[in-house]
């Protein structure tokens, strides 16, 4: 297949590994690689508008780099990794000398002086920045509709939505405009557009990867992390991401694993299904595939257990109040004196987020809202812990629903929390998860199936997943965007 | 009109006046010299630096920026704690204390809230510094076994970072210069324990002996290295002071509190009190309460002015700071900790009065420094029998201690003594000659006149040019004399 001429292959289409396989077997160049990904955003970026800046220029200079260096360096991709692999990153990751404004008019023309951990890690590994990718303005949201800029669509249908708040990431991987992507998740910001537009989205332990750089949302929850087009891709940008960062005082000082994936035996495997998280408004479609999957893994020899979590509403209410209270004042600093504008330039979700946090830290408040919603949090993590000493994972539905249309966001203030209840509690807790293409509905679109473990299992979940991803085609359907 | 009484002398007495007593605490905030700031690598000298050049994005509130604490800071804050008698909190926190200013790039200063590092402590300050007056009224607040000290309750010490720092230039434009923005402060807040000017300077004094001593900061007012603030109120106590009524100071607390800032000398500390004491005596004795409020100080008329008004507790919407991790086991760095803390002062002076039969005033003056007192006991060494006269040397000043080391001292000393010509034999030869030239002188002094003997000693100093040991002519001449 990759013997073909060059210029009938569709290079874009390529996973990391692909690539990366194609680029040391010298079939095609970085060059190629490249073009044939900035040829695919010009060609369906004006109908999904998942980028907000593409750095055409700079990447191509890269690219040519990248051949200097395969072609005098034998060893070269030892110590670069990913070398000449393009990427797309979410505009709230600062990137030095590239605009990067969190799709706030606050931050329209903001210039950073320094690039993120996380992306000065991938670039240093020879991954090359393709352009920056849309999101729900700060990260506020889960369908990108309050985005100050424009609204991304779904590549299965170009009149849904992608999700949020990374969806223009998820959404950038899903119509090959790029081989992979990193997200940020808060909750449910990498899983939920992965599952929407039927991608690979992989969120960290907390701690796992550096949040130096991320412009903060949920400081206590957030998490970078990798939308890729099979697991197998996302473990190799984890083992290149994680790590601690004298940076950033919450990463955590943990060896970081090889991520191996292939030495996995499913009997072994002890799936926890929690009952409470088939909800009663759920898609129907979206429940019945779900437990099709968990069938199949019955079927592949795993043992599965019903395990009962505390309902998945509760956790809708605490995670609300904390993360408005962080909110608020992590966008203090906007105050449009050192840089960014104007603080009358915040978008209605920011400032609703802005004041509800504020209200829930003030006096008379704070023990009724903030001090309780983390007492609250702490039962949800003991909660967790009991269920897994019973299993080894949890499997659920991403999102109670695949794709929705346009105009969704506005029919309820608490649109982005109903969205993401599903994972909201493993946020909370600081667990990674991950999201898989698992099905399709009638209609052609994505359906995500989560995997949820204990703090620090990643390894487990990437094996599990790329298992999975051996076994079943879910995951290499691609939309049909006429370029 | 009342009419004037008379006591039972039949003197005429005034009307008798409501006595007030001054009820003040006193906060110190201490810049730590650590080489860096408090939450970045920066480095925290600022004192003269160009604008705005030892910055970075974490000093700079930019976008995505994390702290990330000064280990040694938090030590050196628990080295105070310890020099200051507090317990240590075993867990500890830092807190975000939000509110917007031009000085503050995050919109929110990272403090600590009500688990600071250290609290409950204490400082004895001497009597003869303490006045009688407040001694006598406020002995419910003393160690009430010696009347010769007053304890100054510590109610905590705790860590935080500075702000920018705001100057204004000739076109009324406000310029901030962020070199000082994250610098370590140690704030250090008394119980209103002080009762009157002397005794909010001799704290303010040994507050910055004792951190002198320690090393962690300069500790200099006029440069800004100790910075206090001054909340002042009067209590009502009875009328004629010259009987205290104790229950009634104390029954009566003042219902408001004046916070005075921007003092910056000892100096100014004293006006600045006075002159509170003497507009909130007005104001009382109109029959009305001063305002609650926080008020500046003018060098330039001595007086204080109103600034902004306090409110009893201002909303600062102080929260966990979700950026760093909580502290814990904090008491098992006591033990190190507590073996890095030199002899303080206090125990230092207590040590030379015994140890070298030093003075009282002697061993004050000494102690002043850590420097001094360790040439002096460098000077001493072994020769205990000159420790008197080398403290006499060095506070007066008759030897440079800069240029002279200390080891030279002692020689100096011995060196004068060995030119002292002791040898009794010798000497009383001289002085029979001396006896026998000035019989008149033998005469005086049998008639009663005293002062022959001195006039024979100089007699006998200028034959030896000044080299005999004048102890031991006297005592010669006055047996000779005698007999």
């Amino acid at each position: 297949m990759l013997n073909q001429v060059k210029w009938d292959m569709n290079l874009n289409e390529l996973s990391i590994r692909e690539a990366l396989k194609g680029l040391k077997e010298k079939e095609f160049s970085c060059e190629e690689l490249v073009q044939a990904c900035l040829a695919r955003i010009k060609a369906v970026d004006n109908k999904i508008k998942a980028f907000i800046t593409v750095c055409d220029k700079e990447a191509l200079a890269e690219a040519e780099k990248a051949d200097e260096l395969i072609k005098s360096d034998p060893q070269i991709f030892e110590k670069k990794p990913l070398l000449g692999i393009p990427m797309a990153i979410k505009d709230n990751f600062c990137t030095k000398g590239i605009k990067t404004t969190a799709s706030s008019k606050v931050l329209e023309n903001y210039l950073p002086v320094y690039d993120a951990t996380v992306v000065k890690k991938l670039k240093e590994a020879g991954a090359i920045i393709l352009g920056k990718t849309n999101m729900d303005a700060w990260a506020h949201g889960s369908s990108t509709e309050t985005s100050d800029f424009f609204t991304t669509r779904n590549p299965w249908d170009l009149s849904r939505l992608p999700g949020g708040s990374s969806g223009g990431s998820a959404a950038a991987v899903a119509a090959d405009m790029t081989i992979f992507a990193i997200g940020s998740e808060t909750a449910g910001s990498i899983r939920q557009p992965a599952a929407w537009c039927g991608v690979t989205g992989f969120k960290p332990t907390y701690g796992r990867v550096s949040r130096y750089g991320v412009i903060a949302m949920c400081s206590s929850t957030d998490s970078p992390g990798p939308i890729t087009k099979t697991v197998e891709d996302a473990a190799l940008i984890l083992k290149n991401l994680a790590g601690k960062d004298k940076h950033d005082a919450t990463s955590v000082d943990r060896k970081v694993p090889d991520f191996k994936l292939k030495d996995f035996n499913i009997k072994n495997l002890k799936i926890g299904v929690p009952q409470q998280y088939f909800l009663k408004d759920m898609d129907k479609e979206v429940i019945d595939q779900i437990k099709q999957q968990i069938q199949f893994f019955e079927k592949l020899g795993a043992k599965i257990i019903s395990v009962n979590l505390v309902n998945p509403k509760y956790s809708v209410a605490v995670y609300t109040v904390i993360q408005r209270s962080e909110v608020s004042s992590n966008l203090a600093r906007y105050d449009g004196i050192r840089y960014g504008q104007q603080r009358t330039s915040f978008g209605t979700e920011a400032k609703r987020r802005i004041m509800l946090g504020t209200y829930t830290l003030s006096a008379g408040y704070y023990d009724q809202y903030y001090l309780k919603a983390q007492k609250a949090r702490t039962l949800i993590i003991k909660d967790f812990e009991q269920v897994f000493k019973k299993v080894d994972i949890l499997v659920s539905a991403t999102a109670p629903t695949p794709a929705l249309e346009l105009g969704a966001w506005e029919k309820s203030p608490m649109f982005g929390e109903l969205m993401d209840i599903l994972v909201e509690a493993s946020s909370l807790a600081g667990l990674p998860g991950i999201s898989l293409p698992c099905g399709f509905t009638k209609n052609g679109l994505p359906i995500g199936m989560q995997i949820i473990g204990p703090q620090f299992s990643e390894e487990l979940l990437l094996k599990t997943g790329d298992f999975y991803q051996e076994v079943t085609n879910w995951y290499k359907r691609k939309p049909s965007l006429s370029s | 009109m009342t009419k004037d009484r008379q006591n039972d002398k039949g003197r005429k007495m005034t009307k008798d006046k409501m006595e007030y007593l001054p009820i003040i605490g006193i906060e110190v905030h201490v810049e730590l010299k650590t080489k860096s700031k408090m939450f970045c690598g920066c480095s925290a000298n600022h004192f003269g630096v160009a604008p705005n050049t030892h910055t970075c994005p974490v000093c700079l509130g930019l976008a995505g920026a994390l702290p990330v604490p000064n280990k040694k800071a938090i030590d050196w804050c628990i080295l105070i704690g310890l020099a200051l008698n507090c317990e240590i909190n075993n867990e500890s926190k830092f807190d975000r204390k939000n509110y917007f200013y031009p000085d503050l790039p995050k919109g929110y200063q990272i403090s600590q809230y009500d688990q600071p590092f250290c609290q409950k402590g204490r400082l004895v300050i001497a009597r003869s510094e303490a006045t009688k007056q407040s001694l006598k009224i406020a002995t419910t607040r003393n160690d009430g076994s010696r009347n010769d000290i007053k304890t100054i309750g510590i109610t905590r010490v705790h860590m935080e970072e500075d702000t920018g720092k705001l100057v204004h230039d000739k076109t009324e434009a406000s310029l901030i210069d962020f070199n000082r923005s994250g610098v370590p402060l140690v704030e250090i807040v008394t119980e209103p324990d002080i009762n009157s000017v002397e005794e909010a300077i001799t704290y303010l004094k040994k507050i910055q002996q004792i951190v002198r001593y320690l090393d962690v900061s300069d500790c200099d007012m006029e440069k800004g290295s100790m910075r206090c603030e001054v909340n002042i109120s009067l209590a009502a106590c009875g009328k004629r002071l010259n009987r205290p009524n104790r229950e009634k100071c104390f029954l009566n607390l003042p219902k408001y509190k004046v916070e005075v800032k921007n003092i910056n000398s000892f100096k100014f500390v004293k006006k600045a009190i006075e002159y509170e004491i003497r507009r909130q005596t007005e104001i009382l004795e109109a029959g009305k309460i001063p305002v609650q409020e926080t008020r500046g100080f003018s060098e330039k008329t001595g007086r204080t002015f109103s600034q902004r008004t306090k409110e009893a507790a201002h909303d600062y919407r102080y929260f966990p700071e979700p950026d760093i991790p909580p502290f814990t086991n904090l008491k098992s760095k006591i033990l190190d900790l507590k073996s890095q803390l030199p002899e303080l002062p206090d125990r230092k002076m207590e040590r030379f009065i015994k140890e070298y039969s030093l003075s009282e005033d002697n061993a004050l003056r000494i102690t002043t420094t850590l420097a001094m007192a360790n040439y002096f006991e460098a000077a001493v060494n072994k020769n205990k029998s000159l420790a008197k006269q080398i403290a006499n040397l060095i506070i007066n000043q008759k030897v440079d201690v800069n240029k002279v080391k200390p080891e030279e001292i002692a020689k100096m000393i011995n060196q004068q003594k060995s030119n002292i010509i002791s040898d009794q034999n010798y000497l009383i030869k001289i002085i029979d000659v001396i006896l026998k030239n000035n019989s008149n002188a033998t005469a005086d002094y049998k008639k009663g006149k005293q002062e022959a003997v001195g006039f024979l000693i100089g007699q006998v100093m200028r034959e030896t040019k000044g080299k005999a040991d004048a102890q031991i002519v006297r005592k010669i001449l006055i047996e000779k004399l005698n007999y």
